[in-house]
């Protein structure tokens, strides 16, 4: 999977999690950039992520994640690992 | 069931009606479980308001008189405290004190209960506990007290028999729905260290579900009649075809299946809630089991009313609720046939009809995991309810009262076949005029080589009827075999038809059908005959209502150019070959 198709499937997720059709997501974006994400929505958000691409973080990637890139970056490499 | 996110986004619906109001108090993180339980609750129609209590807080919130808990004035109070959370207290406890832990628990839960009575008029929902298989001294923790493997049983034990003298406390089994998803699926360990949530994200729906079920129970909305259907559902085959002897009913092979299936039933009728049987049947046909098949557990007398008969069952159900005098949500039907499933949901949509599995099998464990008889109270009298209901029924028969179901035939799109016999169809044919007892008009058995040799001779005209509707294929149905007596006159040698598509416009189609290939044939009469057998009396006057002229006794005749052609939802196939 390359970094654009992993985003634009983050992009539909985040888009369901935080309730708004026109949230786009750039691999800068950081949480506090979006409304309403905050650290119940990151569970939720998390979950949806493990759902869709059948992975499953470590509990320590779950609260590290920097930007958006990050996310994808650890997205990339477990969906490789599988 | 429901995900998360459904659940999430229905918690922001609105419902109408009497707002009640619920409180969680938690000693883990319950934000997700909180809006779970709101959005199930919507999603039934409940007006449900939540007050969600910050992680831990049960101590400060119950003691303190002026309690945010208190000033939300709930009308239930849910106390969840997580197995995972007082798994690290026990752990932390000295060895010596650990066997004491169970009993030392529930003395602080009691203290919670009587904190709530004596400050809110709310109801406790009080969740058991799930388990932790801790395995500190392997299997042996089950023989040990210092583990908490015992220990964690024992408070389940105690909670169990406290909850017995509080009429206000009302449990729910968490437990059961670990059991129920397995303990990889209801825990998720990574959400416990992160957030603090001690069931993970797919278990929440399940939890909100038991929660709701039980509010629903207080609020009055109970199910209090099983309407049952008779075969495949009691017992396996066709009681009219396949005679007592041949039921499947008892401790070997399938029937066992049956037989679990209604001592569940049984018990069901034992704590209170009435069995009712709709069955399309004769009614000394359909009571025969009850009477002399040894290894039946139902009985006569655990059945509230008995129907049996040929009407649709969506008449004799509305019957059963008018003479029992039960709300019509109250009546949950079971029957193994999805066309009389569907006609019933939607001639009746206030009746809980669950969507019985294909295997037999299946059904206890099925019927099991639907939830559908909940309680908010039991006592003695709940026993006797069959008896009253009994009598109350003697009293007052009614007349039953017949709605027209046209509208539901129409729409099921129903499309039959007719053809003469063909080869390949000769062993199934064969096969239904050897099995068909209850509707077959002169009951004749015909081998297979016999079939073949009518379908060549010339003397005869030979028909079968395949049906199909919107839910699925019936396969082939009925036959006909039509014998020559002269130039100008049919007989009605054979009729049969499976039960399975009784009333529903089959018998005017092939009525409809058979005057018009004769027509076409140029015979201007067709004669028929019923022979009277022990099981074949629903078809006795069929003739006469397919606007046949009664010659004598059992003996029928029809001027060809005088028939009208009867109303019939049954489309013909146009094959296009």
């Amino acid at each position: 999977m390359t970094k654009g198709e992993v985003l634009a499937k983050l992009n539909e997720i985040a888009q369901e999690v935080f309730e708004d059709d026109e949230l786009i997501l750039k691999e800068n974006t950081v949480a506090s950039d979006v409304d309403g994400w905050d650290s119940l929505t990151h569970l939720q958000l998390i979950s949806d992520i493990e759902d869709e691409f059948k992975i499953k973080f470590l509990m320590g990637e779950i609260q590290g994640f920097a930007n958006v890139g990050e996310l994808v970056n650890t997205i990339i490499n477990h969906v490789e690992g599988n | 069931m429901f995900t998360f996110k459904e659940l999430k986004k229905h918690s922001k619906t609105i419902v109408p009606g009497k707002e009640y109001r619920l409180a969680v108090l938690g000693n883990c993180a319950t934000q997700f479980l909180a809006t779970s339980i709101k959005g199930f609750a919507r999603k039934e129609n409940i007006n449900l308001e939540i007050f969600d209590t910050d992680y831990n807080q049960i101590d400060s919130q119950l003691i303190d008189k002026c309690s945010e808990v208190y000033a939300f004035d709930p009308d239930f109070i849910l106390l969840y405290i997580s197995t995972d959370k007082i798994y690290e207290e026990f752990m932390d406890m000295e060895l010596i004190e650990r066997s004491a832990f169970a009993v030392k628990y529930m003395e602080k839960i009691t203290y919670y209960w009587n904190l709530i009575c004596k400050n809110s008029h709310a109801r406790i929902l009080q969740m058991n506990f799930s388990e932790i298989d801790d395995k500190i001294i392997g299997n042996y923790s089950c023989k040990t007290n210092i583990s908490f493997t015992f220990q964690i049983r024992e408070l389940n034990y105690l909670l169990q028999h406290s909850m017995m003298e509080r009429k206000e406390v009302l449990p729910i089994d968490l437990l059961s729905i670990q059991i129920n998803l397995g303990i990889k699926k209801f825990y998720d360990p990574a959400l416990y260290y992160n957030a603090k949530m001690a069931i993970s994200i797919q278990t929440l729906p399940y939890v909100a579900k038991a929660v709701i079920d039980v509010v629903k129970a207080t609020l009055g909305k109970l199910k209090k009649c099983v309407v049952l259907d008779l075969d495949n559902t009691l017992w396996g085959g066709v009681i009219g075809d396949d005679g007592i002897g041949n039921i499947e009913i008892g401790e070997l092979g399938r029937g066992h299946a049956f037989t679990d299936f209604q001592r569940w039933l049984k018990q069901l009728k034992d704590r209170g809630i009435l069995l009712a049987v709709c069955s399309k049947n004769n009614e000394d046909t359909a009571k025969e089991p009850f009477i002399n098949h040894e290894e039946m557990i139902l009985k006569l007398t655990d059945i509230s009313i008995f129907v049996a008969n040929w009407n649709d069952k969506a008449s004799n159900i509305k019957y059963i609720q008018t003479a029992l005098n039960l709300g019509m949500d109250s009546l949950v039907f079971l029957d193994d046939n999805t066309f009389e499933r569907n006609l019933v949901r939607s001639i009746i949509p206030e009746i809980e009809v669950p969507e019985l599995p294909e295997d037999p099998a299946q059904y206890l464990s099925f019927i099991q995991e639907c939830n559908l008889f909940e309680a908010a109270s039991y006592s003695d009298e709940d026993q006797n309810r069959t008896k009253q209901y009994q009598s109350e029924f003697e009293r007052n028969k009614l007349q039953q009262e017949f709605e027209s179901i046209d509208d539901y035939l129409n729409s099921l799109n129903m499309v039959a076949e007719v053809q003469p016999f063909d080869p390949v169809r000769y062993s199934r044919i064969a096969q239904l005029t050897q099995r068909s007892n209850q509707f077959n008009l002169r009951t004749i058995r015909y081998t297979e080589d016999e079939i073949e040799r009518i379908a060549n001779d010339s003397n005869y005209v030979t028909l079968y009827y395949t049906l199909r509707d919107k839910f699925g294929d019936h396969g082939l149905i009925s036959v006909v075999i039509l014998k020559k007596q002269s130039a100008d006159v049919l007989f009605i040698d054979t009729w049969l038809m499976s039960c399975r598509v009784l009333k529903r416009g089959m018998e005017e189609f092939i009525i409809n059908k058979l005057v018009g290939v004769a027509e076409g044939m140029g015979y201007s009469e067709i004669l028929a005959e019923y022979i009277p057998t022990p099981k074949n009396s629903m078809v006795k006057d069929i003739y006469t209502t397919m606007g046949f002229e009664m010659m004598k006794e059992n003996h029928y005749k029809l001027e060809v150019a005088t028939y009208k052609e009867k109303c019939t939802y049954i489309k013909e196939e146009q094959k296009n070959d």
